[in-house]
C-alpha cells in the first residue's frame, strides 16, 4: 500500500507483531488502562526521533546507515503508554523544507493526489495518517512542519507550546524553534497524545517544569463565550479563493457554536519569512557542525581532516540543506552578524510582541494554516525563495514560541484537495486550542471525507 | 543586488560545491538575501534581541557521575575506528 504514497523510510515488521502480540496478552490479561491509554495502537515516527535500534537517517544520505542508540523521550513515553512503534517515516532532509521533496530517497505523495506534494518537512507524518497506514504519527515543527502537511494532507496537525515536550532524542534542525508534536485523524487523539508525550523532561533545559492537564477533558466543555480573533494579516495576498472563502465559512461556523469573533492586527507578520530564515539557517549552520564524518554517519576519505569534512558533506548533505547552511554560516559571520542575525533577533522580538499584546484580548486566534492547497511535485523545487512563503502562517508561532494546532475546514472541487484551519494560542493554552478545534470537528464532517488509496501502487 | 561570496562562505561551512552549485546558489541566496533585507523598514532601536522563547534562566544540574553510553555503542555508528577511539586521518605531520 505504501507504495503510492511513500510515507515510509522503514517498518519492523517482526518487531511490531512481536509488540503486539504482547499487547494482546496484556489486554486479555488486564483489560485497558488509563496509564495505558495507546496500548496496542500503531504510531509511527518521523525520521527524526531516535528509537533504539531502528534506523535514524534524517531522510539525509549521511545518516543512511545510522542506527540509534538510545530512545527519544518521547518514544520512551509512546513505548511506556503502550503504543506499538513500528515504522520510520518520511521527511524533508533534517526537516529542511515544505514538500518532503528534499528526502533523499525520494517524495513522499498525496494521499488524495499523488502527483502533488503532500507538505513537509513532516509529510509522511501526515500522509501516513491520511491513508491509515498507521492511526497517529510523532512529528517535528520547526516552522510549520506537523502543521502545514497536515492542512495538505486532512488532518489534525498539533504542535504544542515551546518547552511542553522533550526535544531530547529529536536531532536538532533549529533548537530555539523546534518542537516535537503529533498528526492524528480526530481532535480527541490528538489530546491523548499531547497527554503522553508533554512534561518535563530533564535531559531537555528548555524544557519547562510545569505540570500536565488532562487534555481530553477540555473537550467536554464548550466554546461559548470565547473570543477568538481574526489577524487581517493572515489574509495575505496570492492566498487561494478556495482557502480564504472555507476560512470564512469557519469562522462562521465557530460564531454559531458561540464564539465571539473579533477582528485584530499582528502588524509585523509580514517580516515573519525573512525574520525566520535567518534564525533558522544560522541555528541550522551551527547544529549541523556535528555531522562532520568522524564519530557517525557517512564519511568520504581525504588527505587532512579539513578535506574530509569538505568530502564529506559536499556530498552527503541534499541541496537544500547546503543551501540553508551556507546562508546560516553567511548571516552570522564576521561583518554581517548585526546587520542579519542580530537584526532579526530583534525582528523575533517585536513578533513576540504582537502575540502577547493581541493575547490580552482574545483567547485564542483563527487562520488559514497555508495559503494554498497541495501543489504539484516539483512545482517550487527550483525557486526556493518561493517555497519559503509557504510557510507564511505558520512560522511566526514558532517564533514565538505558541501553541498550534491544524485541523480539516474543507476541500477544494476539482481537484478535490483538503483545506486546513489553524488555531494559535498563547505558551500553555494547549487545551484551549483542543476545544475550540473539537467543538469544530463535532460540528462539522470534514474529517470523514476519506481519499481512495490504490493498494496497486502508483 | 546583494552579491554572496559562495565559494568562501562554503569553505566556512566546510562543504565542497561543484562549480554548478556555486553558480546556482550564488543566484538563488542573493535573491533570498535581497528579500530579507525587507527588515531594514523596521526600527529596531532599543529592542531587545530575542534568543528564545521560553524565559528559564540558569538551567543547571548536579554535576554527578551517571551511566551513559559503552564504548562499544558509543562507536557503532562511526565510519571508521581502531582500539576503541575513533579513526581520523593524520592530522600532524
Amino acid at each position: 500500500m505504501d507504495k503510492s504514497i511513500h510515507a515510509f523510510l522503514s517498518i519492523n515488521k517482526q518487531g511490531v507483531l512481536d509488540q503486539a502480540e504482547k499487547a494482546d496478552r496484556e489486554i486479555a490479561e488486564k483489560g485497558l488502562s488509563a496509564d495505558r491509554p495507546l496500548l496496542g495502537i500503531p504510531i509511527a515516527i518521523k525520521d527524526v526521533l531516535a528509537e533504539k535500534g531502528a534506523p535514524l537517517t534524517c531522510g539525509s544520505r549521511l545518516l543512511r546507515d545510522f542506527v540509534s542508540p538510545y530512545d527519544a523521550t518521547v518514544v520512551t513515553q509512546l513505548k511506556n503508554a503502550g503504543a506499538l512503534t513500528f515504522g520510520r517515516l518520511n521527511m524533508d532532509e533534517f526537516a529542511m523544507g515544505s514538500s518532503t521533496e528534499n528526502s533523499s530517497v525520494g517524495p513522499t505523495c498525496n494521499p488524495w493526489d499523488y502527483s502533488r506534494i503532500p507538505g513537509g518537512s513532516s509529510g509522511g507524518s501526515a500522509a501516513s495518517v491520511v491513508a491509515d497506514e498507521c492511526i497517529a504519527s510523532l512529528g517535528s515543527d520547526t516552522g510549520g512542519s506537523i502543521r502545514q502537511p497536515a492542512s495538505l494532507c486532512g488532518c489534525v496537525g498539533l504542535k504544542p507550546t515551546y518547552g511542553r515536550v522533550s526535544r531530547y532524542g529529536l536531532v536538532a534542525f533549529a533548537s530555539s524553534l523546534d518542537q516535537v508534536g503529533c498528526n492524528t485523524k480526530t481532535v480527541s487523539d490528538a489530546a491523548t497524545m499531547l497527554g503522553v508525550i508533554s512534561g518535563y523532561d530533564k535531559r531537555d533545559s528548555t524544557s519547562v517544569p510545569r505540570s500536565v492537564p488532562e487534555y481530553s477533558a477540555a473537550l467536554q466543555s464548550s466554546i461559548k463565550g470565547m473570543k477568538i480573533g481574526l489577524p487581517k494579516e493572515y489574509f495575505v495576498e496570492g492566498m487561494q479563493p478556495e482557502v480564504a472563502s472555507s476560512i470564512r465559512q469557519a469562522v462562521e461556523k465557530l460564531e454559531e457554536l458561540g464564539a465571539e469573533i473579533v477582528e485584530v492586527s499582528l502588524p509585523h507578520t509580514e517580516y515573519a519569512v525573512a525574520c525566520y530564515y535567518i534564525i533558522a539557517t544560522a541555528e541550522a549552520s551551527t547544529n549541523l557542525a556535528r555531522f562532520d564524518g568522524i564519530r557517525y554517519g557517512y564519511r568520504v576519505d581525504g588527505k587532512n581532516p579539513f578535506e574530509l569534512y569538505c568530502a564529506t558533506r559536499g556530498s552527503g548533505f541534499g541541496e537544500e540543506v547546503k543551501r540553508r547552511i551556507i546562508l546560516g554560516t553567511y548571516v552570522l559571520s564576521s561583518g554581517y552578524y548585526d546587520a542579519y542575525y542580530l537584526k532579526a533577533q530583534k525582528v523575533r522580538s517585536l513578533i513576540a510582541g504582537d502575540f502577547t499584546k493581541v493575547f490580552e484580548t482574545v483567547d485564542a486566534l483563527v487562520t488559514p494554516t497555508s495559503p494554498t492547497t497541495a501543489w504539484k511535485l516539483g512545482e517550487k523545487m527550483d525557486d526556493p525563495l518561493q517555497m519559503y512563503l509557504s510557510d507564511v502562517c505558520t512560522l511566526s508561532s514558532n517564533l514565538a514560541g505558541n501553541c498550534g494546532i491544524s485541523i480539516p475546514c474543507g476541500f477544494t472541487d476539482n481537484p478535490t484537495l483538503p483545506i486546513g484551519l489553524q488555531l494559535l494560542g498563547p505558551p500553555f493554552s494547549e487545551e484551549t486550542l483542543l476545544k475550540i478545534a473539537g467543538d469544530f470537528e463535532q460540528a462539522t464532517d470534514w474529517h470523514c471525507r476519506k481519499p481512495v488509496i490504490n493498494n496497486a501502487g502508483a | 543586488m546583494q552579491e554572496i561570496n559562495v565559494q568562501y562562505v562554503a569553505e566556512l561551512a566546510r562543504i565542497r560545491l561543484t562549480e554548478e552549485e556555486e553558480t546556482r546558489f550564488g543566484g538563488q541566496l542573493s535573491q533570498i538575501l535581497e528579500y530579507v533585507d525587507k527588515l531594514n523598514q523596521l526600527d529596531v532601536e532599543g529592542i531587545d534581541p530575542m534568543t528564545h522563547a521560553v524565559p528559564l534562566v540558569n538551567v543547571t544540574r548536579k554535576d554527578e557521575v551517571q551511566p551513559s553510553l559503552s564504548n562499544e555503542l558509543a562507536l557503532k555508528n562511526a565510519p571508521a575506528s581502531l582500539n576503541g577511539l575513533f579513526k581520523v586521518p593524520k592530522i600532524v605531520e
